[in-house]
């Protein structure tokens, strides 16, 4: 049984017929082939697969791809310029050593971006708190802590 | 040393990977996607004793989509999964190492051991038809405490290894040490258990495998730390087939610590199949298959006793461990507990006589192998929990007891097989005690117990051995492999460079590092380096990246190499500048006839080598390509000291970090960013450990109680602080780049200094045993148990 999705991804018109058990992380994955988005759990623990939902991070190994019906959706993929030129939230990451492995990474800079659009002066606690739903095992957290904080202040010029 | 010039060396240059895994251009293993590929799924033993009496996979094998089905009965003429390190037996005989069939054959012996694989269109065509597949299973008794296992009358896991024990092995001279306790002035004795850990990478393992039968080949895109050992053992060991019919690619890695060393069943049952249904195969772990299925870490169940004379200087040492192998020896399982153990029993102190005596067994549990640190966490653990209580028990200051017992005159034998080359433990512990403002702890010691709360301060001041080596000697402790490292230097004709290592980065920055060095040594451009790792089809060789070793192994090969294009190079200035060979000078890139200014830059240089026509053909090859293999004469050694700060809170036993201070010395640096970076996350792993992290089977079903990420604790970014760092600097006396190795330290030393701490803030509630992790429920039962 295959039922129509239609979305916006990266700002581009997608439509395609899928599986209605398809998890909106392996429609980005495998259907759209956008890899940027990783999965690293079963349970909805890691926050690899962190994408923005209609201006909202969330985890899209937890919702089906139909629940996607209609939204705008933007991945690691779609937030640089056309040119290459890095979301200031992602070059923070490169500038703070915020990325070790790069696997937890994309997912990362995707709550780091939802995080200061709440909190645009979030505090070292705050960051940390808000950061929970993203494990990361390489880099402690330490240096992705300063990345969010030099990302929020280059956001905020 | 002096041969590397400053140029990149000690910058903290950003990294050349960052921007393709920061745009999401990042290929990972499950990223690959091959025209027409299939999807395997493992179907996995429910329980962790079982004998198989029959598989029926008739209707799995005609459920929609499915292409095939195996089991062990298919895998005719198919090897057991190797080990690689042979341990000889106290009674001289060697270690029991039962088959390690890459499908369960006749019994399963854990949960998650593999019983079938099915190949099918799609995933969920794969998962369902396992479903349908029928295992009859015999239910058998289970052990998974490996103390339990050794006793008279446990389930006996492996007819090869009677009373599930795999070996008894020991180091050190037991009739010394016991005559150093009969005159001790004190004796301290600990119990104490290293607790089971989960390595949980956040990239679980995957693989695609692919066959063409246009010349009978195999590709193996796998999630893997070293692509050449993964191919040597799975060609010459298992499946039988020639090596250079086999390409194993580990493309962009998600972390390893470990546990993506070895050659596990999936993949290599995916290489065979491939040809079978010649068609790509591919599949990733589930989380839960990684907790199942991935090799896990510690596991150590340990007595040790500590003489000391009356001053509180250490005459001797001896530790009784018990090792849990799990239910079959993966790759490197068999040498943690006993070279990358007990060899580092001495620490950083001068302790003359030290006797360890190790007993490793099987149960019903996932295999057990290197997890960051490997063996040496163990030790260092074993050994700073004991000073620790040694100096509490005397009333000797922390700091104190250390300082009486370190090493400061170098080389230094150990009592226990290793030749420190060079250290300087005062430094570290003094740096360490200044940014931990070790002077300011009573007053907020006293502060915090006016809030009702416990403080403690806890040292570790560790010891590792990194780049294992040389081969010949750990051949003759049992190594089944060499442990060199090769590198290749190809300087392209208009100057710019690829360097090839068979060193393997998933997270350490060896395409930034590596470039450093190059660069730096050739005089040229960052930009005109890059690093190339991770396929077998493109490096020459390489043992890959475990044990911290690869600057000091890896990038010690290239150098190598490096060495070899200058000699190169200045042949052919000599030839265009009509000079002497010995005249020769080379510095920033330009080789010049010593004492003028002739001189012809790098680039000029490689492309007479290209474009021979002004050339000494006759005396030289063209050509400017350099490879070479470095084999180290002994290990390196990073050392450090980490303190912790903690404060307890008696009525819920929540234990708060205050602050984490670590001064590491890890030799020279190339890149100071890196190396912290490594040592932040070292760090919160080995918080995970002390803290949060505690690998859990059920005692009775051999199942695994923490089998996810919602019950098996990992740190999150609000469990950890932010970490106070800083280096000192011995360098490495063996090895051209002066470099030890950063990557494991912080794995090492914050376990101890952590329950150090949590004992030291216990201490004046009488607690007297903690074992990790801390978790608040342990801390508060402690308090209870102590007042009651
Ligand atoms: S993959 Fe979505 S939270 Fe882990
Ligand atoms: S950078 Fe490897 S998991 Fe975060």
């Amino acid at each position: 049984m295959s039922i129509p999705l239609a979305l916006t991804v990266n700002g581009k018109a997608v439509k395609a017929d899928i599986d209605p058990r398809l998890l909106l992380a392996d429609f980005l994955r495998t259907t759209l082939g956008l890899t940027g988005t990783h999965i690293g759990c079963d349970t909805a623990q890691c926050g690899a697969c962190t994408i923005h939902l209609d201006g909202r991070a969330i985890k899209s190994c937890n919702v089906l791809a139909l629940q996607a019906q209609g939204a705008d959706v933007v991945t690691i993929e779609g937030l640089a310029e056309s040119d290459g030129t890095m979301h200031p939230m992602q070059a923070a990451f490169k500038e703070c050593h915020g990325l070790q492995c790069g696997f937890c990474t994309t997912g990362m800079v995707m709550s780091a971006i939802d995080l200061v659009a709440r909190h645009p002066n979030a505090d070292e606690k705050t960051i940390r708190e808000e950061l929970e739903g993203n494990l990361c095992r390489c880099t402690g957290y330490h240096n992705i802590v300063k990345a969010v904080q030099q990302g929020a202040a280059a956001m905020a010029k | 040393m002096g041969a590397i010039e400053s140029g990149f060396i000690g910058q903290s240059v950003r990294r050349k990977e960052d921007a393709r895994f920061l745009l999401g251009a990042g290929q990972y293993t499950d990223d690959v996607t091959l025209p027409n590929q299939t999807h395997a799924y493992f179907l996995r033993s429910p329980h962790a004793h079982a004998k198989i009496r029959g598989i029926d996979t008739g209707k799995a094998k005609k459920a929609p989509g499915v292409i095939a089905v195996y089991t062990s009965a298919d895998l005719e003429g198919v090897n057991g999964l190797p080990c690689g390190w042979l341990i000889t037996d106290v009674d001289g005989t060697p270690m029991k190492e039962p088959p390690h069939p890459v499908l369960a054959k006749g019994k399963a012996r854990y949960v998650g051991d593999h019983v079938a694989l099915v190949i099918a269109e799609t995933q969920n065509q794969a998962k369902d038809a396992a479903e349908l597949i029928d295992v009859d299973y015999e239910v058998l008794p289970a052990v998974v405490n490996v103390v339990d296992a050794l006793k008279p009358g446990a389930p006996q896991i492996h007819d090869e290894a009677p009373g599930n024990k795999c070996y008894t092995w020991a180091i050190g001279d037991k009739s010394a040490v016991d005559a150093a306790f009969a005159k001790a002035a004190h004796v301290t004795k600990l119990d104490i258990v290293n607790n089971r850990l989960v390595p949980n990478a956040i990239e679980p393992r995957a693989a695609v495998a692919t066959y063409s039968r246009a010349d009978d080949s195999y590709t193996l895109y796998v999630a893997n730390q070293n692509p050449h050992v993964e191919r040597l053992l799975m060609t010459a060991f298992v499946l039988g087939l020639p090596e250079h019919k086999v390409r194993v690619i580990a493309p962009d890695v998600g972390g390893g610590f470990g546990s993506k060393i070895y050659l596990y069943a999936e993949e290599t049952a995916m290489v065979w199949a491939s040809k079978r249904v010649n068609r790509p195969i591919k599949w990733a772990a589930e989380r839960s298959e990684s907790f199942l299925s991935d090799a896990h870490g510690r596991d150590h169940v340990t007595h040790a006793e500590l003489a000391l004379d009356k001053d509180g200087k250490f005459l001797a040492l001896r530790v009784h461990t018990t090792a849990n192998m799990g239910a079959y020896l993966s790759t490197f399982a068999s040498c943690i507990p006993t070279i990358l153990y007990a060899t580092l029993l001495a620490g950083q102190y001068t302790t003359p006589v030290v006797y360890c005596e190790v007993t490793a067994a099987f149960t019903n549990t996932a295999p057990v192998d290197a997890y960051r640190g490997a063996g040496r966490p163990e030790a260092t653990y074993v050994i700073e929990r004991i000073v620790h209580q040694a100096g509490a028990e005397m009333g000797i200051p922390q700091d104190e007891i250390r300082r009486r017992n370190f090493i400061r005159t170098f080389p230094y034998q150990t009592p226990v097989a290793l030749l420190y080359d060079t250290g300087g433990y005062d430094a570290c512990l003094d740096e360490a005690m200044r940014i931990a403002d070790v002077k300011g702890f009573a007053a907020r010691k006293s502060d915090a117990a006016k809030r009702g709360k416990l403080r403690g301060l806890g040292y570790a001041a560790y010891i590792e051995a990194c780049g294992i080596a040389p081969s010949n000697v750990a051949g003759s402790l049992g190594a089944r492999a060499g442990l060199f490292e090769a590198g290749e230097v190809r300087v392209h004709p208009t100057g710019s460079v690829t360097v090839f290592t068979g060193s393997h980065s998933h997270g350490q920055g060896h395409e930034t590092t590596f470039a450093q060095v190059v660069a730096t040594r050739l005089g040229i451009p960052i930009e005109n380096v890059d690093v190339v790792h991770g396929d077998t089809g493109r490096v020459l060789f390489g043992m890959g990246t475990y044990g911290s070793r690869s600057l000091a192994v890896g990038g010690t090969a290239i150098v190598k190499a490096l060495d070899k294009v200058i000699a190169k190079g200045k042949k052919i200035a000599a030839h265009l500048l009509e000079a002497a060979e010995s005249d020769i000078e080379f510095k920033d890139g330009k080789f010049t006839v010593a004492g003028t200014d002739r001189s012809k830059a790098f680039g000029e240089i490689s492309l007479a080598a290209y474009v021979p026509h002004n050339y000494p053909l006759d005396k030289l090859e063209p050509g400017l390509n350099e490879t070479a293999f470095y084999d180290p004469t002994n290990f390196t050694f990073p050392a450090g000291t980490h303190i912790c700060e903690v404060e307890v809170d008696p009525d819920t036993g929540v234990v708060s970090i205050v602050s984490f201070s670590a001064c590491d010395d890890f030799g020279n640096i190339i890149n100071p960013m890196i190396v912290e970076g490594q040592v932040h996350g070292g760090l919160c792993q080995g918080i995970g450990q002390a803290m949060l992290e505690h690998c859990i089977y059920d005692s009775e079903s051999g199942q695994l109680l923490t089998g996810s990420l919602m019950d098996y604790a990992l740190p999150r970014a609000d469990d950890v602080p932010s970490f106070k760092v800083e280096t000192k600097v011995t360098p490495c006396t063996h090895n051209p780049l002066g470099a030890k190795g950063c990557g494991e330290a912080g794995a090492i030393g914050s376990p101890p200094a952590l329950m150090n701490a949590v004992m030291d803030a216990l201490s004046s509630v009488g607690v007297t045993h903690l074992d990790m992790p801390a978790s608040p429920h342990r801390v508060w039962q402690a308090i209870q148990s102590a007042r009651a």
